[in-house]
């Protein structure tokens, strides 16, 4: 195990898996000069521009051309640039991708990555601080991830490369150097579909993903310290397919749930979670299941007080906690 | 019996041609009996390019077989049929039979899949095929192989952001791909005029800095060989090309559309006078490679096994309610 920051784990996998496979291919907007964040840094001196390729600024054919390549014997993995920019590439994702294999009866299968940094908190305001991930979540077809850990983060994109179905695999943005944890030295993937239990307790379960996954744990660490509620911490990691055994498991052996993330409230996967429960493991529960989530506003105002304003935090996590195991 | 098309000697050509022809009339007649089928209430729906005959099978006679990569659109029944699906086949996936090559009955009819012919599954959305031509061109060219692909659409397709975004990224990369316009000139209702500014859809290849061609759609010899120009070129590495074959519908835009509402008598008339299987068939038998004789027995033969084809595939299995389920993702995770 070595201790590595989120983007230098994604980085990694990355690299790993281009000299893995001669054919792989990193795509998107300014990939060559490493990514705006860096995550491609040094991946054109490797590998030069064929297979380290800047895209023009379009975001339908990222994905379009990803499709051809995958098709015809190359391993796509596409960049778009922030999750935001997704939205002209949907029909590509769901309409093209999502639906390829069922619609061709098996005759063919779309294997692309699609990478996007996602998530608020740098004050990267309306359009790049954008959570979309239950848009895509929702869609059959597709695979979603959203890993917090950098071990997650390089397994998960391992996973997603070596997997036959398009995989979305959303980055936390604020995730990248804030976050270290150490990373396995060995080759290794993450199971595409299972969830992580980060803390066991016996009062409450919260479940989260994403950065926000670390604000709970936090916030669960602080009220363990004051003994005031053991809570359990489930880290969904992959938002569809969700792993509905460790979701039930954890929702029976506690019998509260709270659901927090830091995109929007209506139709998030809180609700799909919540939902869940309630269909799966009514007769374990000793209280509603409840959701913490931004307000359903349509993104992120740039002042920094407004964006704090909208998101979870720590002390908000904190009370709901509280509340829940009061109840 | 010996017949008299047996007892003469032919040459490489005129054993194309007779093929090209054979392949329009099988395309026509085939595309009418789709239509007559959904009139019967037989098949809920049809899609078709009576009309498209010359553009289709000249065009796809001129792709390699099983090395190029072919995306037709949903009208492309001459192309298919040039490539060498069969009738029955086709008629599997109007009556959605669990059969059905392209997709066992889950997509509209007509919308082709053929791993086997690297014919690439695609989806009712206009032009959204075009990016995946560029990538598979790309991935051609990154692996060294010396492969073509050959996208077909209409003009209204050349509206769309996808039409754009997938021409620049092939012309950018030099890749191989020939992007082939059936320029019909209506989009369902709407007539070219409010698709586009430019007269020829040919004359958008200046905007890519790549070679753009219009070449009149009715006229067979001239579309195979403009189309085998064209992919010999893209197998040279020489770049992408656009053609432009201006052509007409006959049929409406599909059996749920009433064409009356958007064009006159008049004007399809006149284009039904230049109608492109007549046309080649006039040429054959003015350049002796096809008696009348022959082509009457052609007819009566084609409209047998089309008569067969029907009544197999009417009758063929539809699929099983419970592989509605199947096929969601490649390891079978249960939805």
């Amino acid at each position: 195990m070595t201790s590595k920051t989120y983007i230098e784990a994604i980085r990694e996998g990355l690299l790993e898996e281009m000299d893995r496979l001669d054919t792989m291919i990193v795509l998107g907007e300014d990939i060559q000069e490493g990514g705006v964040f860096r995550v491609t840094d040094g991946m054109l001196q490797k590998y030069g521009p064929q297979r380290v390729l800047d895209t023009p600024l379009a975001e339908s054919s990222i994905v379009g051309v990803s499709i051809g390549m995958a098709i015809n014997g190359c391993v796509p993995v596409a960049e778009i640039q922030f999750a935001d920019f997704a939205y002209p590439a949907f029909n590509q994702i769901i309409s093209e991708a999502a639906k390829w294999r069922y619609r061709s009866n098996n005759g063919w299968g779309c294997p692309i990555v699609v990478r996007a940094p996602y998530g608020a908190g740098i004050r990267g305001a309306m359009y790049h601080s954008q959570s979309i991930e239950a848009l895509l979540a929702h869609v059959p077809g597709l695979k979603v991830v959203a890993p917090s850990t950098p071990a997650d983060a390089k397994g998960l994109i391992k996973a997603a490369i070596r997997d036959p179905d398009p995989v979305i695999y959303f980055e936390h943005k604020k995730a990248y150097r804030m976050v270290k944890g150490e990373v396995p030295d060995e080759d290794f993937a993450t199971s595409i579909g299972s969830a992580a239990l980060r803390r066991e307790g016996d009062d409450i379960t919260v479940i989260s993903y994403g950065l926000m996954a670390h604000e709970c744990l936090q916030a669960a660490e602080q009220l363990a310290d004051e003994g005031a509620v053991d809570a359990t911490v489930l880290d969904l990691r992959t938002l569809a397919p969700l792993d509905r055994d460790a979701i039930l498991d954890a929702a029976k052996r506690t019998g509260k749930v709270l659901i927090v993330h830091e995109d929007n409230l209506t139709g998030g996967i809180g609700a799909e979670v919540s939902a869940m429960i309630s269909e799966h493991a009514f007769d374990y529960l000793d209280a509603p299941v409840r959701r913490l989530a931004s307000p359903d506003v349509p993104a992120m105002p740039f002042n920094g007080a407004l964006e704090d304003a909208l998101l979870p935090s720590r002390e908000t996590i904190a009370a709901a906690m509280r509340d829940l195991a009061a109840y | 019996m010996v017949r008299a098309k047996d007892a003469r000697p032919q040459s490489a050509t005129s054993k194309l041609h007779r093929q090209m022809y054979r392949d329009m009339l099988v395309s026509r007649e085939l595309s009418d009996r789709m239509f007559a089928l959904n009139r019967q209430g037989r098949a809920a729906f049809a899609v078709t390019g009576q009309g498209h005959e010359a553009t289709q099978v000249g065009s796809a006679h001129a792709i390699k077989r099983g090395t190029d990569w072919v995306l037709p659109y949903y009208r492309d029944v001459g192309v298919m049929i040039a490539l060498g699906m069969s009738p029955h086949d086709i008629l599997l996936g109007l009556f959605a039979k669990a059969g059905d090559p392209n997709s066992g009955g889950r997509q509209m009819p007509c919308h082709w899949s053929w791993p086997e012919m690297r014919v690439v599954t695609r989806s009712s959305v206009i032009a959204a095929n075009l990016p995946h031509a560029s990538g598979i061109a790309y991935a051609s060219k990154l692996r060294g192989l010396k492969e073509v692909s050959i996208v077909y659409f209409g003009e209204g397709a050349t509206s769309e952001g996808d039409f754009h975004e997938a021409v620049n990224f092939a012309a950018i990369h030099k890749l191989p791909v020939v992007f082939f316009c059936e320029n019909n000139g209506y989009a369902i209702s709407e007539s070219s005029e409010k698709q586009m500014s430019v007269l020829h859809v040919a004359d958008r290849a200046k905007g890519y800095n790549i070679v753009g061609q219009t070449v009149d759609g009715n006229d067979i010899l001239t579309v195979h060989q403009t189309t085998k120009w064209s992919i010999e070129e893209c197998r040279r590495g020489r770049g992408p090309k656009l053609i432009e074959a201006k052509t007409y519908r006959f049929s409406p835009h599909t059996s749920s559309d009433d064409d009356r509402r958007y064009r006159t008598r008049a004007e399809l008339e006149e284009w039904v006078k230049r109608d492109p299987i007549d046309r080649f068939r006039t040429r054959l038998i003015d350049e002796g490679e096809l008696t009348a004789e022959e082509d009457a027995e052609m007819r009566a033969q084609i409209k047998r096994e089309i008569n067969e084809a029907v009544e197999a595939a009417e009758r063929a299995p539809d699929p099983e309610p419970a592989d509605a389920l199947r096929f969601v993702y490649g390891d079978e995770t249960a939805p």
